[in-house]
């Protein structure tokens, strides 16, 4: 804000005057979130409301000085000048806003999950469950694993070849085509990839009300290709071309050119693109409720009898409870938070990988 | 890449082209990625052919087999199709607002250095499965938003939207309407934040140095430059919100209604979370109507994002950016 007004220290006192003080806008914030919070905390004592209201204090506060900062610009600096300060409030509001679900998710779910995220959660399935036995979801882990496993198992070389297909080799219409279909597929609702996996083998293995993992591996995998494709694709055109024109120049085949120069080159972003994805269908729920379907015991054998995942695991526990509704829920709570845990901790290793092995090209 | 082709072929020689030799390697590498390719292709196909041919027996059927006995397929599927669309509208007009403002934040307030590591954050909401976002949607946000309902019935209700009387549990389409919001506020955001920071900068100081603040500047320089990118992102996040299941599923309180009042409790509900419902108990015929209902979900997601693609192509082609 000050660098576009900046002016020589001889002017500045004339042109600072119909100025607000510099610091001006933060002490008004702080000002307007202490006032509605004020507010907040005389509900809060008068009785209309249970608990200091956190969150509208944030929201209505900022909302206060945008108002305020509006009007105090407008009488001391103009209307150009107050409408920037309203929208400079407005923009930064907007990104507080957002923050809000993150923040309160994030903690209800810590706070939720953390009365079941224990030893028995992790070591125990929910087989013969009754009355106060505490449950688990270790059927459910060793089902995301191994339907995630499988489906990053089948969408990998499939996703990688295309990206490899689509740089170095493709042209004319077969690339233009794919490329095409791999936007559509991006675009194809998580339900409808479990609908094919199910109408797939109901009507290939000839049985009305199939449900087994490997289904599962399947619908994953028809989200997560085009996942592998682009951000693939997106990696190996970053290698530059010298490296593939000096391998040439040596004589190298074409395809020990692919293998031994570009994939090494692009390999750390390779393996955060593949990371990323898996992070994105690992929390898939609607495709497994489908066709991997729900159990209480554990099951090992992807090709057979229905398995057990993280996700539908949470949605069961909440849909479906028992006389002991409390217990059901906390298990979904830490379920919910065991997969919140997987997906940052992924996305986590996936940035760093990223950042510290980043193209050894700027040598 | 014109040129790395042109060096993979054979130097020429002064008897004219030379084919370059065939190595086992290169026949059996190439052959192999152009065989992943075509395996997508094949996918896609399959795609629509099993919902198609799993869908001919629900069109076929005496709809007195459908459950809910309805008068023919299309007076099923039509309520879940208007509750797909108005969810995700209301879902877009909360998102595209934030989201462009977020956007603006991130490449055009943010103190630099603090920009990327904001936009991680925001990237983090992307991340979050959807089942959770139906758990907190139904324990934490319909529980908070029911009071703001109870105001806007008594102040508002005159506008037909907001008639009461509001929903006992909060469980409405204008909540689930917020959850989607939430879920594609990350998409929408991170395209327009690259469209933004894509405004060519001489535009940028030129509206600067001839006296703009900084919201004129934006206003006449980064907007109308970012306003297909906008488009196209806004047309993406409403295709998410079309297909997204287990929020809805979750969160909503269905009916099979045509109804636009946002805060009562008879809510229609949508194609994907019909389907996530209604799957794991239906037999028989009912199976194919809800592949039926698929379809037809498929069908309005690719119509949407085809749009979305269009507009960005045609973007890529004549912006002065790149």
């Amino acid at each position: 804000m000050a660098s576009t007004t900046s002016v020589s220290l001889g002017q500045r006192a004339s042109l600072t005057a119909g100025q607000l003080p510099r610091f001006s806008p933060i002490w008004l914030l702080v000002i307007s979130w202490i006032v509605v919070g004020g507010l907040f905390t005389i509900l809060v004592l008068a009785g209309i409301t249970e608990d200091f209201n956190l969150v509208g204090t944030v929201f209505f506060g900022t909302l206060l000085y945008a108002a305020i900062i509006y009007v105090a610009s407008r009488i001391v600096e103009g209307a150009r000048k107050a409408t920037d300060r309203l929208m400079a409030a407005l923009v930064t509001t907007a990104f507080i806003v957002a923050l809000l679900p993150l923040v309160s998710l994030v903690s209800t779910a810590v706070i939720s999950g953390a009365a079941r995220f224990d030893v028995t959660f992790f070591n125990n399935s929910m087989r013969n469950v009754v009355g106060d036995a505490p449950g688990g979801a270790i059927h459910a882990i060793i089902g995301t694993l191994e339907i995630t496993g499988m489906a990053t198992l089948m969408s990998v070389p499939i996703g990688l070849l295309t990206a490899i297909y689509l740089v170095e080799y493709g042209r004319g219409r077969l690339a233009q085509a794919i490329t095409f279909l791999v936007d559509v597929m991006t675009g194809i609702p998580s339900i409808v990839a479990g609908l094919f996996a199910f109408a797939f083998f109901s009507l290939i293995l000839d049985q009305p009300g199939i449900r087994f993992g490997f289904g599962g591996a399947v619908a994953l995998s028809v989200l997560m290709i085009p996942v592998v494709v682009r951000s693939c694709e997106e990696m190996l055109k970053l290698v530059p071309n010298e490296l593939r024109e000096a391998s040439f120049a040596l004589g190298v085949p074409r395809w020990l050119t692919v293998v031994k120069v570009v994939l090494p080159t692009s390999v750390a972003g390779i393996i955060t693109g593949v990371m990323l994805s898996i992070s994105r269908v690992i929390g898939e729920t609607a495709p497994l409720l489908l066709i991997a379907g729900f159990t209480q015991s554990v099951n090992y054998n992807l090709f057979d009898e229905r398995m057990m995942t993280l996700p539908v695991f949470v949605y069961t526990q909440y849909a479906n409870p028992g006389s002991d509704v409390q217990a059901f829920l906390d298990r979904a709570w830490a379920g919910a938070l065991t997969l919140i845990v997987i997906v940052m901790l992924l996305n986590l290793i996936a940035r760093l990988i990223a950042r510290f092995f980043a193209p050894k090209i700027a040598r | 890449m014109a040129t790395a082709r042109m060096t993979a072929s054979a130097a020429p020689t002064p008897t004219g082209e030379i084919k370059a030799k065939k190595r086992l390697g290169d026949i059996l590498f190439s052959g192999s990625t152009v065989t992943a390719g075509w395996i997508i292709v094949v996918v896609l196909a399959a795609v629509a052919i099993f919902l198609i041919a799993q869908s001919i027996p629900a069109l076929i059927a005496d709809p007195a087999d459908i459950k809910g006995a309805p008068a023919s397929f299309w007076a099923y599927v039509g309520p879940l199709v208007f509750g797909t669309l108005w969810a995700a509208v209301i879902a877009l007009a909360i998102a595209l607002p934030i989201a462009i403002g977020i956007a603006l934040f991130i490449s055009h307030y943010a103190p630099r250095r603090l920009a990327q590591g904001l936009g991680y954050l925001i990237d983090l909401l992307a991340a979050v499965p959807s089942v959770v976002f139906g758990l907190w949607g139904i324990k934490v946000l319909a529980p908070f938003v029911r009071p703001g309902y109870e105001w806007l019935a008594t102040n508002l209700g005159w506008i037909p939207l907001f008639s009461g009387p509001v929903s006992g549990t909060g469980r409405t389409i204008l909540t689930v309407a917020i959850v989607l919001a939430v879920m594609i506020l990350p998409i929408i955001t991170a395209l327009c934040r690259e469209v933004f920071l894509q405004t060519p900068r001489l535009h940028e100081e030129a509206a600067l140095a001839l006296g703009a603040t900084r919201w004129e500047m934006i206003r006449t320089a980064v907007l109308p430059f970012g306003r297909p990118g906008i488009i196209s992102a806004s047309m993406l996040g409403l295709g998410r919100a079309l297909g997204e299941t287990m929020a809805v599923a979750m969160v909503l309180s269905p009916a099979a209604v045509i109804s636009f009042v946002l805060l009562q409790s008879q809510n229609p509900t949508t194609i994907a979370a019909n389907i996530a419902l209604n799957f794991p108990e239906a037999a028989g015929v009912n199976v194919n109507v809800l592949i039926a209902t698929g379809l037809v979900l498929f069908v309005i997601t690719f119509a949407v994002n085809a749009l979305a693609r269009y507009a960005i192509n045609r973007r890529k082609a004549f912006s002065g950016a790149n």
